[in-house]
């Protein structure tokens, strides 16, 4: 016999801040994950008037994260005007990052053991940490534990010349070796994605997002940073014609089936994103706007591996499931945030949504979960246009639907993230 | 820089030095400081109009010690002097030489303060002669006062009595650290309006305020006096100064609001965040502003235009909205200029615009006042701030050796702290006037 569920409580979007994202090696190359964060969360504090307030909790993370780092969240709080007595802590689930911090931290919430919440990510490509190599760091290690002068000497003579090269991370799959466009090259072309679809869906980001900073849509969900105050990467005079003449990035061994481009896959970007969560009870007291419920999410992962699935699919099966424990259907929303880490990624799961046979064999539906009205898709850009800064992903788009959400007035909203190591996360906003 | 001059002549070796050679030696003024007394010793009261022991006893209420002679006083703190009633030039002999009588006891950072009735063209013009008389010699005072003490007066209209609420109130002001860099000027009191605080400490205890162009200088300085003074601080600035602004909201616990002021719905945006986030909105202060200075010759539309629609045009168009808004004794604050009133090469398009303002609040004060509140100005003079750091560095230099009273520029605090005395409940008396904030100068933006 299992206990009764405890009752559950909605738990609501407040609002969100994140910093302008910058393309790696730009505008930030000289900030740390805890600076953006700090300015992320100063920033939201500022907006909400949180200044000494203690908060339920605070999660967040960085993908690529120093070693002297591993209280990144708990530092940047310190670092704010929140009171000292807030709790913190770091989630890492690759580019889910930031969708597993709030998602939990909604579940706590809803679970009534906390009012108020705080959910995240940070991350920078320009002040990556680098390790030393593992024949070195064996040296040192048994250095340290070295008594004698004799054992010390002992442990030195192992150090090999070879050791001193340095080892940056970077974005291949360990089991793989292959690059994350190189894997998404083969799904892309496994789902017959064209060169020509991927570069209008970027198109499309950079033309929604550069209409949302026109119509001020970023003033209270973006504060400036370092001198910046709109992502860099965004171009709103890009063309068709322009991003045709790029050569393919990814994939070059498909040869002519080669179409992943620079223009139709995200850069490296640096950035940070935070978005505040509470009760209603909680927002009430505090007199604090209520966007969206944070509904539902969903983690899946998938064996790409084995080359049974491409890297970047899980959230096609996570958004099978969370339609079904929802009794909701693919097209029962207004908005959908499907995270663009490439053109492919986003056109390679519509597609599959769409498959009779992906969603038979695969999924274990008797029928396609259909299309999507595309109107309705990234529709005030997404990763394309704004930048990816891994664990900042997440954060960016739940305060982004929240408010689509709230101006709308109605409906619902779907995310979709797909992550490193074959996994991803997906969740149901509701509009307040 | 002026601070580190400021600190050389006033201290050591270096101030015997400057003592002995002649060099201007401008004093280190007297700011407010939460707790110190209202003035640095006794208060000389003068003048036997009617209103006279009504006043003294207010004062000794306030815990003063107030005398009606300076015989025996080392140190006096303040001079004030009651002219409410004189009716002839001749009358004015005896309370200004008892007043001459005392200066060398006034200590440094004393304060002189007359009060008076306005001149008008109504009045009998022996009654006329003598109230505008008062004008130049209380301004005259000013020039003569060293050790950074400052005369002023408070002008009350017919029927207002020195015991009203904001005669009071401009009295405090006056004789307080909080009117540090005010010299030579006059507050009219045009109504026996107004509520006295009940902490002179927290004057806008409970208060929602918002203050614009608050990212940086005399804005963030206004937010800080603000909150200090016991309101709940809006703090907006155009987004793409929205880092520093965030840093002023967490300063001061308040919040900040993202939003180009120009923008048409800007005030409907002030008033929506203000009321959702806190309920009511009490004091708006118009402080954003920008320069572009330029020779008329060489002035360019763009340069205008941009100064006129920031620095006035907008204030306007906010004004219309909180009028339209149900916002009952809602009081503005709106940041003029010296250039304003006086005029500053190259500042054209500015002084059109400060100008404006001064313009903005005599015809809008009935306006509010028909909704309990008001709407005055502030002029500051030459204030140390980001902005008057891009003046040339020569017509700076000439600027400071122009300021023949306190021979200094103002801090950003200076501007804030009238701006929070206009923006009081108290000070509901007093509506449609400018309050020039410049050590008796009018040089600089």
């Amino acid at each position: 016999m299992s206990e009764p569920l405890q009752a559950i409580r909605p738990a609501v979007v407040i609002g969100g801040n994140r910093i302008p994202f910058a393309r790696s090696n730009g505008a930030y190359s000289k900030a740390s994950n805890q600076d953006m964060l700090t300015a992320a969360l100063d920033g939201l504090i500022a907006r909400f008037g949180l200044q000494g307030q203690r908060l339920g909790a605070v999660a967040a993370g960085a993908v690529l994260k120093h070693s002297k780092d591993f209280n990144l969240v708990r530092e940047s709080v310190l670092g704010t005007s929140l009171s000292a007595q807030t709790p913190a802590y770091d989630v890492q689930m690759a580019c889910a990052t930031g969708m597993e911090a709030i998602g939990s931290l909604a579940n706590k919430i809803k679970l009534g053991q906390i009012d108020s919440a705080i959910g995240g990510g940070v991350d920078t490509t320009s002040d990556a940490p680098i390790a030393v190599s593992e024949g070195l760091r064996a040296v040192l290690m048994d250095l340290s534990r070295a008594r004698s002068t004799s054992a010390k000497l002992k442990a030195l003579s192992k150090f090999r010349p070879r050791d001193l090269a340095p080892h940056a991370p970077g974005t291949g799959e360990p089991r793989t070796g292959l690059s994350m466009g190189d894997h998404q090259a083969i799904t892309t072309k496994a789902w017959n994605v064209s060169r020509e679809a991927q570069d209008e869906l970027a198109l499309a980001s950079h033309k929604n997002l550069a209409a949302a900073y026109e119509r001020n849509f970023f003033d209270d969900l973006i504060t400036p940073f370092a001198g910046v105050s709109r992502d860099t990467n965004l171009r709103a005079d890009s063309t068709l014609e322009k991003l045709a003449t790029l050569k393919p990035a990814f994939g070059r061994n498909l040869g002519a089936d080669a179409t992943m481009t620079a223009g139709n896959s995200t850069p490296l970007t640096d950035g940070a994103s935070a978005v505040l969560l509470g009760s209603e009870e909680y927002a009430r007291e505090n007199d604090l706007p209520m966007l969206a419920n944070f509904v539902d999410f969903e983690a899946a992962a998938v064996d790409f591996v084995h080359g049974a699935e491409g890297l970047l699919m899980a959230p096609a099966y996570a958004v099978a499931r969370i339609l079904e424990r929802n009794n909701l259907t693919l097209q029962d929303f207004d908005f959908y945030e499907i995270h663009e880490a490439f053109a492919g990624t986003v056109l390679s799961t519509l597609a599959a949504w769409e498959s009779e046979d992906f969603c038979k064999n695969k999924l274990g539906l008797d029928a396609p979960l259909g299309s999507i009205d595309r109107s309705k898709l990234n529709v005030n850009g997404s990763s394309l246009a704004a930048g990816h800064p891994f664990a900042a992903t997440g954060g960016r788009i739940v305060a982004t639907l929240a408010k689509m959400l709230h101006e709308k007035g109605s409906g619902r909203g779907l995310i979709s993230v797909c992550a490193a190591g074959g996994q991803g996360v997906v969740a149901i906003l509701e509009a307040r | 820089m002026a601070d580190k001059y400021l600190e050389l002549v006033n201290s050591g070796f270096t101030k015997n030095l400057a003592k002995s050679l002649g060099l201007p030696r401008p004093s280190i003024l007297r700011r407010h400081t939460p707790g110190a007394p209202l003035v640095p010793g006794p208060l000389l009261l003068l003048g036997d109009s009617s209103g006279a022991q009504e006043l003294a006893d207010t004062l000794l209420a306030w815990g003063l010690d107030v005398r009606r002679h300076a015989v025996g006083v080392a140190r006096l703190g303040g001079i004030v002097l009651l002219l409410d009633e004189l009716a002839d030039p001749g009358e004015l002999s005896a309370p200004m030489l008892a007043a001459g009588a005392a200066l060398r006891q006034l200590a440094p950072g004393g304060r002189v303060v007359g009060i008076s009735r306005p001149a008008l063209p109504a009045d009998a013009p022996a009654v006329a002669a003598v109230r505008q008389g008062i004008d130049g010699a209380l301004r005259s005072v000013g020039r003569e006062l060293r050790g950074g003490a400052t005369a002023n007066g408070i002008v009350l209209a017919e029927g207002v009595p020195a015991t009203a609420p904001s005669a009071l109130a401009a009295l405090h002001f006056l004789l307080s650290g909080r009117s540090a860099y005010v010299s030579g000027q006059f507050l009219a009191v045009d109504s026996a309006e107004g509520k006295l605080p009940e902490d002179f400490g927290r004057p806008l205890a409970g208060k929602v305020a918002v203050v614009t162009g608050a990212a940086r200088g005399i804005g963030a300085s206004i937010a800080a006096t603000l909150h200090r003074d016991g309101a709940t601080v809006v703090v907006v600035d155009v987004p793409a100064a929205g880092d520093a602004l965030a840093k002023v909201a967490n300063q001061v616990a308040g919040t900040a609001l993202q939003l180009d002021i120009t923008r048409p719905d800007a005030g409907e945006k002030i008033i929506e965040h203000a009321l959702a986030r806190h309920g009511h909105l009490d004091i708006v202060i118009h402080n954003a502003g920008i320069t572009r200075d330029k020779l008329l010759a060489n002035m360019d539309a763009a340069r205008w235009d941009s100064v006129i629609a920031v620095n006035i045009s907008s204030q306007l168009a906010m004004n219309e909205a909180f009028l339209a808004a149900d916002l009952p004794g809602l009081r503005i604050v709106s940041l003029a200029s010296t250039s304003g009133i006086a005029g500053n090469r190259g500042q054209t398009n500015y002084a059109a615009s400060k100008g404006g303002v001064i313009g903005m609040v005599r015809a809008s004060a009935a306006a509010f006042a028909a909704k309990g509140g008001g709407i005055n100005a502030v002029a500051p003079g030459f204030i140390e701030t980001d902005m008057t750091a891009k003046i040339p560095v020569a017509t700076r230099a000439v600027a400071r050796m122009l300021m023949p009273s306190l021979m200094q520029g103002g801090l950003p605090v200076d501007v804030a702290e009238a701006i929070g005395f206009l923006a009081s409940d108290a000070a509901a008396g007093i509506n449609g006037r400018t309050l020039r904030v410049c050590g008796q100068s009018l040089v600089g933006a």
